[in-house]
């Protein structure tokens, strides 16, 4: 198996899929000659031709309404969008028209298309290519929200949104683009959406997360394991849907919950989750839910380390449902 | 420069033609004032159904039939319509049987919808008419994806897709023809341009000294027609799907008509439009026009005509009895759908809610019983 980052990663699934199915498109700004801003699509163009990798004019909602059309009509559109900070002029045409058009039209219109997208800070990139916007697409019903948490997790999940039939919208944490390493398998592989995984394995306190935030969490369990406390890592994958049981069964048996976000605290998805565990797991917590996240202000520039989860924040989280 | 107005059929003291009649067979000018007439029939029956609150809502389309109808008749079975909610016509022309569109402003247990939508909001992949949105504009783009879509794959098919003058005002306007500019798509671009989006005339939409002007900015050219004069509609659209298949790209072809009606069931025109107006386009009546054109070429005599209103008003009084006989959608629809495969997530609520019917715990309100 070759070892490769996360971005190496995205763009092998990319070639894999479009050498598998030729009804696979590539569209956005800057996807064709350049091959991405992060390099995602790189050689794409080269190998399957202008036709199927398409620089599109600069418009985020032309970009997705074109998709749905391509894909109403037969096509398997991957969209990119270059940040998830640029999505939000999309929104229409990703919620009310691709998450809707199942269910408007009966089921005689599907919209099979994974919107790729880097979401994330960490990488000094200010307020408009930091931000962690999945909360607005997990609360659209149609919708299927992924966000992988190593190279061979996004590889396994890009090929299973692509061939799935109902819009996915997968993003890409940019902090780990470059930064993760790790041996991913070749050829066809996929990872299966709505099943959680267990990142790492213990009995004395859940962490919950998804994306970037997996391997933060893996450094704070570092640091607890030096003062005996397990932790438990599971890393959702997909928002939408969301494995609750796999949550479920961590937190009965840890009675411990942290849940570890990026984006701003109030109405982030991980309230989602705390709400999920105070429903149907009340009786086996030992401790109250916290929550660790990003702040209720705009995503900084020069203060972003202070603004995301660190080690040392979830380590005082853990601490405290530990010490309850 | 906005072009000169495109049009076949002279009036007394009125139109003067400007280009000569297409070439359509007396089968297909009588097939076209069919449509024309049943799409006007449907309408008025529809309005009253509202009124007595048999159906929720609707979209009068009156004075609009030309417009939409006579534009789709230059596409062939296999292209692909994006209407706007305006557009009964297409679906009609387009083969559908009245009793399908009546079951899906019963949103009843016969509709192809399944009840999601409000009342003329319409989906027919039988006819490759695309699931009608209501936010405005939002069709034109999808429409110029699929154009692109059939160019990738070389499929000689073309899309048209229609929309008011409101809709020009709309991002999707703008990149669905930018789109279609840049990448030379096989797609029709209608733009009805009824003077009216809902209470606001056109010249609060915009200050361009015309709709079709704009098509210069995007590289395509831009047709100025007579929308009530549906063998104008028809000939410049069977230009533009020409130009469209041949691989020449987009057109853009303004229609300028006049809604007759107000915007919806639920808006009242009075109050912000001059009746006045209403009764000088009523004088330029599409259907009127059309049938002084046909009787003159002796095509249609008042017997003729007296036929098709019969067969028309025969079809839409049995769709409406047949729509009135179904139930409404089974409970289980309202989670079906949603994706491929229901969620755990969408199983768990459905069967809470069955539980909550059967305990009869949930008020009924006004929507009575619903079949589990």
């Amino acid at each position: 198996m070759a070892v490769m980052t996360l971005w190496e990663a995205v763009n092998d699934a990319l070639k894999t899929e479009m050498r598998r199915d030729d009804r696979v498109v590539v569209l956005g700004e800057d996807v064709g000659v350049k091959g991405g801003v992060f390099g995602c699509t790189g050689g794409l163009w080269k190998e399957f031709g202008g036709d199927r990798v398409i620089d599109t004019p600069l418009a985020e909602s032309g970009i997705i309404g074109a998709a749905i059309g391509m894909a109403l009509y037969g096509l398997v559109p991957v969209p990119e969008i270059q940040f998830g900070d640029f999505i939000y002029p999309a929104f229409d045409q990703i919620v009310s028209e691709a998450a809707k058009m199942r269910y408007r039209s009966g089921g005689e219109y599907t919209c099979p298309m994974t919107i790729r997208t880097p979401i994330g800070g960490g990488i000094r990139g200010g307020h408009y290519h930091s931000q962690s916007p999945e909360t607005y697409f997990t609360h659209t019903p149609g919708l299927k929200v992924v966000v992988p948490s190593s190279p061979s997790e996004a590889k396994g999940l890009l090929l299973s949104s692509i061939r799935d039939p109902d819009p996915v919208l997968f993003m890409e944490p940019k902090l780990i683009y470059r930064t993760l390493k790790e041996e991913v398998p070749a050829g066809d592989y996929t990872v299966p959406l709505g099943q959680a995984r267990i990142a790492r394995e213990g009995r004395h306190v859940t962490l919950i997360a998804w994306g970037s935030m997996v391997s933060i969490c893996q450094k704070a369990a570092e640091q607890c394991a030096q003062d005996d406390i397990e932790c438990e890592i599971v890393d959702c994958r997909t928002l939408v849907p969301l494995d609750e049981a796999t949550i479920l069964e961590s937190v009965k048996k840890t009675g411990r919950a942290v849940v570890v976000y990026e984006a701003p605290r109030t109405s982030g998805f991980g309230g989602e989750i705390s709400a999920i565990l105070a429903e149907r797991a009340i009786e086996w917590l030992e401790a109250p839910i916290v929550r660790v996240t990003g702040f209720d202000t705009p995503f900084p520039y020069a203060l972003e380390s202070l603004y995301m989860p660190e080690p040392g924040r979830i380590r005082e989280a853990v601490l405290k449902v530990w010490n309850f | 420069m906005t072009p000169d107005l495109l049009q076949v059929m002279s009036e007394p003291g009125g139109a003067t033609a400007t280009a000569a009649p297409p070439d359509l067979s007396d089968a297909d000018l009588r097939k076209l004032y069919r449509v024309m007439v049943l799409t006007r029939l449907l309408d008025e029956r529809a309005i009253k159904l509202q009124r007595q609150g048999r159906i929720g809502f609707y979209v009068p389309a009156e004075g609009q039939e030309a417009s939409h109808v006579g534009s789709a008749f230059a596409l062939g079975a296999d292209d692909w319509v994006y209407p706007s909610y305006r557009d009964p016509g297409i679906a009609l022309l387009r083969g559908v049987p009245v009793v399908e569109m009546m079951h899906q402003c019963y949103a009843n247990a016969a509709d192809n919808t399944r009840g999601r939508q409000m009342p003329v909001h319409y989906s027919f992949k039988k006819a490759n008419l695309v699931s009608i949105s209501s936010p405005i504009a939002t069709q034109i783009i999808q429409a110029t994806g699929t154009a692109m879509a059939m160019k990738i794959r070389k499929d000689p098919r073309v899309v048209m897709t229609w929309f008011g003058d409101g809709a020009t005002s709309a991002n999707d306007f703008h990149t669905g023809l930018n789109f279609a500019g840049v990448f030379a798509s096989p797609c029709v671009f209608v733009c009805e341009n009824n003077g009216w989006a809902i209470s606001v005339p056109l010249e609060g939409q915009t200050a361009s000294a015309s709709i079709a002007v704009k098509a210069e900015a995007y590289g395509m050219p831009g047709v100025r027609v007579d929308g009530n004069d549906v063998l104008a509609v028809y000939a410049a659209a069977k230009q533009a799907v020409a130009r469209a298949r041949a691989g020449h790209g987009p057109t853009l072809i303004e229609s300028v008509t006049f809604r007759i009606g107000a915007h919806s069931s639920s808006d009242d025109a009075s109050r912000y439009r001059d009746p006045a107006l209403c009764e000088a386009w009523k004088k330029k009546d599409p259907i009127d026009r059309f049938k002084r054109y046909l009787t003159q070429k002796k095509l249609l005599s008042a017997k003729d005509d007296e036929a098709v209103h019969k067969s028309c008003a025969d079809e839409l009084q049995s769709a409406i009895e047949a729509a009135e006989k179904m139930g409404p959608p089974a409970v289980s629809t309202l989670f079906d759908d949603v994706f491929a495969q229901r969620t755990a997530q969408l199983d768990a609520q459905h069967e809470a809610l069955k539980d909550a019917l059967q305990r009869g715990v949930v008020s009924k309100g006004h929507h009575g019983e619903f079949p589990l």
